[in-house]
């Protein structure tokens, strides 16, 4: 008995090696695809911009032929699901190997600037693509901490709008869409039912869950970060902005309950466009409303309702959205990168990709084309430009978006079982995930 | 054959009478190795090769893990880790404040994936001993219930337990198509994947992924069991449930040891089910350890603190696994 001790311990060693070792390897870390080693080729990562990876690859391939074309540089594409796009850019920061180029969510620019692992866009680097001055201003503002070169540079602009089914609309005798907050929830309450909806929410869905945190604290006058930088999540204004959020389905049951188990970007829109929510507030829809065969008489877009002046907060309905591209320091081919950069702000690229996926051009020389003189352009052009704000750009971003995106998941659960949701128990969640932001 | 005129080689017990050893020219360190030792470090050195490969695959890997726990490593330090600052024992301090937020959450994921843990493996080992001694007799259509029970535990993770998710979900999903709407269990339809209910969930997936494991492991055991015994009790008089606890449950005592601690380990460290299951962001009534850690360094970018927590974890589990070796073991020792 006493000398078989050493031989269990032995075992037991062994025993909890391989089962935490294989609890490790099934992280879902994938290392990046070598970068190309030849010039003539670069690797690209994509976001993913249109209703599937596939389509992705569809709306991109003749333009990365076109580039083909021009420089001789074959471009290896690969499509990331935004699930998994952050943790991808991680690895590859971490380890060096990685691809050539990448898009990032203009949100995280600051975030990722802090690692180094981008080449920086000095006032030299960024004339080769036609200057600063070329870009909008509101896209080159969301391209990393202030004063720094930009980390990125914008390829598609965006901003979130407000959606609306005019079919489902005028059934219920609405004629216009809502000005104001009371007239959304009066409208939302006309649309909700015989099985549908006023609204329709990504409740599970942690970066729809952080922007619209944002926005509506904008709107109520939270300030998430102080002047230091320091993470202030639990104010006073930012817990009654979730709150109104939330309460859109917990009080006024404009929102299905089973919202809050939509997680993957997709379902919210898909209750949108298959006629189960007469609003959805988003970004640009584009390829999925094209899918679904609906033109501009089908559906309309609005921006979303500004706060009352006597609530005192700021005019904002949106925040600047947009996809950024960036070059790892790394690459194996940064000159061929950089074409690409040039190529995908060309005046032409621009266009073409803007207009399947429905996004703004961000240099200016673009809008020129007729495509861009639509209703849903127009209004997001002018969200863009007037009432849309800027996530705060510091490094801590991310984590602001996972933390308390991830607090609004469980208080969207909370409300669709039907436990009370009160301000306290949202100021309690968001005071744990100012904790957790750590020193 | 020039090794014989180096000085010392001939009184090597391995050459009596300086002739050269039957090796052929062999020079350098074997050559000086006693042969005695030679022959000892045979085993040693064929393993060698495997030794070293359990380092760099599961050692290596840890060992960095264990480092990186007394950095503070957030995504300034993510390309050059060495500049990373020593944290010292504050990822840890962290880590175990229960009065903080960070550790309060890492408590309460530990005590629900300790609760997930025994019920999970005491279920699926009920259902495998069940399932192994219904199928012990042989009966028509035998091999085919055999085969088809062990289907969940052939299937790959990701499958099987995207098509739960899909099963599980409030609107559209199977299970409360038939709960709801057939049956008229339930007045309003109970969402399956958040809230409460996404223990109950979670726990209902993971047996029926590991009681295969659980069925085919005591099926094997009780192949070894020897029909003389059954037929010895069966002529004392002993029914169905006494040759059960006097004869089928102690002669599975070895198998079971093995199982039981196998399928803790496995469970307790789940990261694929609920990953699958709830995506990034498990339900805090189902924010099982493996995924909260992952949180709580991949997705808030503090590395040093996810690992600090990993370290904890590998500590417990090797403390478990240990006394329970040694208590069962000496139990059986003692039978």
């Amino acid at each position: 008995m006493r000398r078989r001790k050493p031989y269990l311990l032995a075992v037991a060693g062994a025993l909890v090696l391989a089962a935490t070792a294989c609890g490790a390897d099934d992280s879902p870390s994938t290392a990046g695809s070598a970068g190309g080693s030849a010039t003539r080729t670069i690797t690209y990562w994509a976001s993913n911009q249109g209703t599937s990876l596939e389509n992705d690859k569809e709306v991109l391939k003749p333009e990365l032929d076109r580039f083909t074309k021009e420089t001789g540089i074959t471009v290896n594409l690969e499509v990331v699901p935004w699930a998994d796009l952050l943790n991808r850019i991680l690895a590859a920061t971490t380890s060096g190997k990685g691809p050539d180029v990448v898009n990032i969510g203009n949100t995280w620019s600051a975030s990722l600037q802090a690692t180094g692992a981008f080449v920086p866009w000095d006032d030299a680097l960024l004339k080769t693509l036609g200057g600063k001055e070329r870009f909008l201003g509101p896209s080159l503002a969301a391209t990393g901490a202030p004063g720094q070169p930009p980390t990125a540079v914008p390829i598609y602009g965006m901003t979130y709008g407000l959606f609306y089914n005019k079919k489902m609309f005028k059934e219920a005798g609405i004629d216009k869409p809502p000005a104001t907050w009371d007239e959304l929830i009066a409208d939302g309450k006309k649309l909700t039912k015989d099985g549908r909806w006023g609204l329709a929410v990504e409740g599970a869905s942690v970066s729809e869950n952080a922007h619209h945190a944002f926005i509506f604290g904008r709107q109520h006058g939270a300030e998430l970060f102080d002047a230091s930088g320091k993470p202030h999540f639990d104010s006073d204004q930012e817990t009654k902005a979730i709150k109104q959020y939330l309460d859109l389905m917990a009080v006024h049951k404009i929102v299905n309950p089973s919202n809050a188990e939509y997680a993957n970007g997709t379902e919210a829109v898909q209750d949108f466009v298959s006629g189960k929510a007469g609003m959805l507030m988003w970004q640009s829809i584009a390829t999925q409303l094209k899918q679904a065969g609906w033109s501009e008489d089908d559906y309309g877009l609005a921006p979303i309702p500004l706060p009352g002046p006597s609530q005192g907060g700021e005019q904002v309905n949106a925040m600047v959205a947009g996809i950024n591209l960036a070059v790892f320091k790394t690459a194996a081919n940064k000159d061929g990168a950089l074409k690409f950069a040039r190529f995908m702000t060309s005046r032409q690229t621009q266009q073409n990709l803007n207009k399947a996926y429905g996004s703004l051009p961000t240099v200016t020389d673009a809008y020129d084309d007729p495509a861009f003189e639509s209703e849903t352009i127009k209004t997001f052009q002018q969200i863009l430009s007037t009432t849309a704000a800027p996530l705060p750009q510091v490094a801590q971003e991310s984590q602001f978006e996972t933390l308390v995106g991830n607090a609004m998941n469980q208080l969207f659960a909370d409300v669709a079982s039907g436990k009370p949701v009160t301000e306290e128990a949202v100021k309690a969640k968001l005071t744990d995930a100012d904790q957790q932001m750590g020193g | 054959m020039s090794t014989t005129s180096r000085p010392g080689a001939g009184r090597r017990p391995a050459s009596p009478g300086g002739t050269p050893p039957p090796g052929g020219p062999r020079r350098g360190i074997a050559g000086r190795v006693p042969a005695w030792l030679r022959r000892a470090a045979l085993p040693y050195l064929l393993i060698l090769p495997a030794v070293l490969l359990e380092l760099l695959v599961h050692l290596v890997p840890m060992v960095i893990g264990i480092g990186m726990s007394f950095l503070k490593l957030t995504q300034f330090f993510l390309r050059n880790w060495s500049a990373a600052p020593f944290a010292g024992l504050d990822n840890y301090r962290v880590a175990v404040d229960f009065d903080g937020a960070v550790g309060r959450s890492l408590l309460h994921s530990f005590l629900v994936t300790v609760a997930f843990t025994v019920l999970t493996v005491g279920l699926s080992w009920l259902l495998g001993i069940g399932g192994a001694v219904l199928m012990q007799g042989s009966f028509r259509g035998r091999a085919l219930l055999r085969a088809l029970f062990l289907v969940p535990y052939a299937l790959p993770v990701y499958a099987g337990v995207i098509t739960w998710s899909f099963l599980l979900q409030r609107d559209s999903g199977l299970v409360n198509h038939v709960l709801v709407d057939q049956l008229h269990l339930f007045g309003e339809r109970p969402f399956w994947l958040i809230g409460s209910n996404s223990f109950v969930s979670l726990i209902v997936v993971c047996v029926w992924r590991s009681w295969p494991f659980a069925f085919l492991v005591l099926m094997a055991g009780l192949q070894n069991i020897s029909g003389d015994l059954y037929e010895a009790a069966a002529i004392d008089g002993a029914g169905w449930g006494r040759r059960l606890r006097a004869v089928t449950l102690p002669m599975l005592r070895p198998v079971n040891q093995v199982l039981v601690l196998v399928l803790f380990l496995w469970t307790f460290n789940d990261f694929n089910t609920p990953y699958v299951l709830f995506g990034k962001s498990a339900p805090h009534e189902a924010d099982l350890i493996s995924i909260h850690i992952y949180q709580s360094s991949f997705v808030t970018w503090n590395f040093g603190s996810g690992s600090a927590m990993s370290v904890l974890l590998l500590l417990f589990l090797l403390l478990v696994t240990a006394v329970y070796l040694v208590a069962t073991s000496g139990r059986r020792s003692d039978a």
